[in-house]
């Protein structure tokens, strides 16, 4: 842009044309001064407004803010509405899981891990206690029941995590009635949590060799009645949100990644199966049994948050035919490895003043076994020995590949424990997917994202 | 490991140690002894003289799984000529293309519970790295991040950072392992050949104290900007909790008397 004259304002006679933004050209003549105003070239008005900083600023968007899933800060410069970079500010929620557990024995390892991703706690749990089962070189001994019953746990986790990042995303959007739907549906599963560990989450329920205690009497059934229910509340979701023309409007085409970004950013999950690569570790590399069961991996070809949104869908519904396969599959058995020195003498039941030992079993050690008593003190106190060595153990979390480098020295407390969180990981790709975007779409892409800051930050 | 005087814990395979005269008993060790992290004294691991027990005299060695020697098998957990063979195989062969002496980039191969460990000289890291990715035979596309570890005991090579990389391609899995001593903790930084690995170092950064050389903006992720130390050192001091009782107070947790 050419400046213009500043002289002509110092005789008095200023008037609305003269900005700096218009050409404006001053002549004096007999009937006065004549303005020339004549229109710029507009690219170069563009670039003068960017060169400009006035609308150019940074946002802090959070870490107290109600679209940013918990205390994720978003650290975006923005120019009007685009963003031209974006930033991720983590760490709010750290709370040195990983250091505690050094100072733990194996076993009650499981009541930390299962807070990291606090809506994904079975996947945590089932993830730490395959590390250490595989430390230990007992993956082959976990009795069938056990690994049915993490596998029945993890697939209804994952409806309820997919159920929370649907609701909390609609709500984001403003589709108040997804966020209703979803948080009463995984009601119902957090309902089935309660029964089976007495926990709505943070359960510790699946222990390295097995798990804490059986199904308790009532819990097939209520399973059952769940996947009646959830079958006929899933098409609820597809019908208030898939054919939506608001809801496509505001999803289709953002947070775009493709696979070659997907792979540079580490992004797994969801995000990699929107990119059309039928990635998933339940298939590639089973665990648990999952080679068992048939299921189909859902994926989509769009890139895109809406993408995403159809795949996690498409997952709730393999997740259902998943757990109905399970309560076919369910025999009666123990549910806890046959070895005593690395069982957990955990012989729970109900009584009037909530959970605890079992009244037997009680009576036994303090009663009749002083071995048995040693026995129990002993593994309780001092835990199991894990022979040294390292090893990865990895599940299919519903935000992606949950990996866990689990560190032994021999001794009766984990060496090292690093957990390889699917949130901390995607939520990498989020510069990539929201720079160049509108600050609506921020709120989008972040939310497909589904990063929770329990896992993130650990 | 000659020095080593004492019996080993159960399940570790026996030494040549044997002051009991069974040394012709043993059968003769395929792997090496392993790579000492540590010696652990009495029953409960407490320094400081919490051991009652009379165990006191009691010192075992801490080992690690020492390297293996061909053929390495597969994750099925096989003998013989495996999916094992077939990655190291390429490796060094696509490492002598590049003029590199995989004697000397390699410095030692673990099989250890069906999982391949490659322990890499620090320098090449890099370099191993972006041929397991790029290498059609191996393809590794993505790499799960970076886990430091701290053997403090392990002269020479304290700080350790492990990384695994997925293939997706063959549908396998192998770990990197690379260390840098205390007082010179520099790495190679790998965000070149692995964007993904930008958090992860600096996770690592944050709680090791490894500095990865070329890494864009190595800072603190999860501790506070000002923070002191490096938390997920074995050496990192941690508080205790004074009790409002006589001016007493629980020890920190690794002062604590505990079991280990």
């Amino acid at each position: 842009m050419t400046t213009a004259p500043h002289s002509h304002s110092s005789n008095g006679h200023r008037t609305a044309s003269d900005f700096d933004t218009q050409q404006s050209l001053a002549r004096e003549t007999t009937e006065g001064t004549v303005y020339n105003v004549s229109g710029g070239d507009w690219d170069e008005i563009a670039a003068a407004a960017v060169k400009s900083d006035d609308e150019r600023i940074i946002v802090n968007m959070g870490p107290q803010h109600p679209s940013t899933h918990g205390v994720l800060r978003l650290i975006l410069e923005i120019d009007g509405e685009t963003v031209t970079e974006a930033r991720c500010g983590i760490g709010y929620l750290h709370t040195g899981i990983e250091k505690n557990l050094e100072f733990r024995t194996w076993t009650q390892g499981t009541t930390f891990v299962t807070r990291m991703d606090y809506l994904t706690p079975f996947f945590n749990e089932t993830a730490y206690c395959l590390a250490v089962e595989k430390l230990l070189g007992i993956t082959g001994d976990i009795p069938d029941r056990a690994s049915v019953i993490r596998v029945l746990l993890m697939e209804l986790n994952r409806l309820s995590s997919h159920l929370v990042c649907i609701a909390t995303g609609g709500m984001e959007l403003g589709a108040t009635t997804i966020m209703i739907y979803g948080f009463r549906d995984r009601e119902l599963i957090l309902d089935i949590y309660e029964l089976i560990t007495g926990l709505r989450m943070n359960h510790a329920y699946i222990r390295p060799g097995g798990l804490a205690q059986d199904l308790p009497p009532g819990a097939v059934d209520q399973v059952r009645e769940f996947v009646k229910k959830m079958r006929k509340n899933l098409g609820e979701y597809d019908k208030l949100a898939t054919g939506n023309p608001v809801f496509k409007g505001r999803m289709e085409g953002i947070g775009y990644l493709d696979l070659a970004g997907c792979m540079a950013t580490g992004a797994t999950g969801p995000i990699v199966r929107a990119a059309g690569l039928p990635h998933d570790l339940r298939k590639s590399q089973p665990y648990c049994g999952y080679e068992d069961y048939d299921f189909e991996v859902p994926t989509a070809d769009t890139c895109d948050a809406y993408g995403r949104f159809l795949i996690r869908l498409e997952e709730m519904r393999q997740s259902l035919r998943i757990v109905e396969q399970c309560l076919d599959r369910l025999a009666p058995g123990p549910v806890m490895v046959a070895d005593k020195k690395i069982a957990w003498p955990a012989q729970l039941a109900l009584g009037p003043d909530g959970l605890g030992n079992s009244l037997d079993h009680i009576k036994k050690i303090m009663g009749t076994s002083m071995e048995a008593l040693i026995h129990h003190f002993k593994l309780v106190t001092e835990g199991f020995r894990v022979p040294p060595g390292q090893t990865y153990a990895a599940v299919e979390s519903p935000k992606g590949e949950l990996g866990v480098h689990a560190v032994s020295d021999g001794g009766t407390r984990p060496y090292r424990v690093h957990f390889r969180d699917p949130s901390f990981t995607n939520l990498q790709a989020m510069a990539a997917m929201c720079e160049g975007g509108q600050v609506a779409d921020v709120i989008v892409a972040v939310a497909s994202i589904d990063p929770v800051m329990g896992g993130v930050d650990r | 490991m000659s020095e080593q005087k004492n019996p080993e814990g159960p399940g570790e395979p026996a030494g040549q140690s044997g002051q009991n005269g069974q040394e012709e008993a043993v059968p003769a060790q395929r792997e090496d002894t392993g790579e000492v992290i540590g010696t652990r004294r009495g029953m409960f691991g407490a320094d400081n003289g919490g051991d009652t027990t009379g165990y006191g005299g009691l010192v075992r060695t801490v080992r690690l799984p020492g390297a293996s020697s061909r053929p390495y098998g597969g994750p099925d957990a096989s003998e013989g000529y495996g999916e094992f063979d077939e990655i190291a195989d390429e490796l060094e062969g696509a490492l002598d293309e590049q003029g590199l002496v995989p004697e000397n980039v390699i410095e030692k191969t673990v099989v250890d519970r069906a999982e391949l460990t490659f322990h890499i000289e620090r320098g090449a890291l890099p370099a191993v790295a972006r041929i397991l990715r790029d290498d059609p035979a191996l393809r590794f596309e993505l790499c799960t991040g970076v886990s430091g570890v701290h053997f403090p005991g392990d002269t020479g090579r304290e700080l350790h950072a492990v990384y695994h990389l997925r293939s997706i391609t063959h549908n396998r899995l192998v770990r990197l392992e690379v260390s840098a001593p205390d007082a010179d903790p520099h790495l190679p930084s790998l965000v070149e050949v692995y964007p993904t690995n930008d958090w992860h170092e600096r996770e690592t950064y944050d709680f090791f104290g490894i500095v990865f050389d070329g890494h864009p903006a190595l800072t603190r992720i999860m501790m506070p900007d000002d923070w002191q130390g490096f938390p997920q050192r074995k050496d990192y001091p941690l508080g205790g909790i004074p009790v409002e009782y006589k001016g007493a107070q629980i020890p920190a947790p690794d002062q604590r008397r505990s079991y280990s």
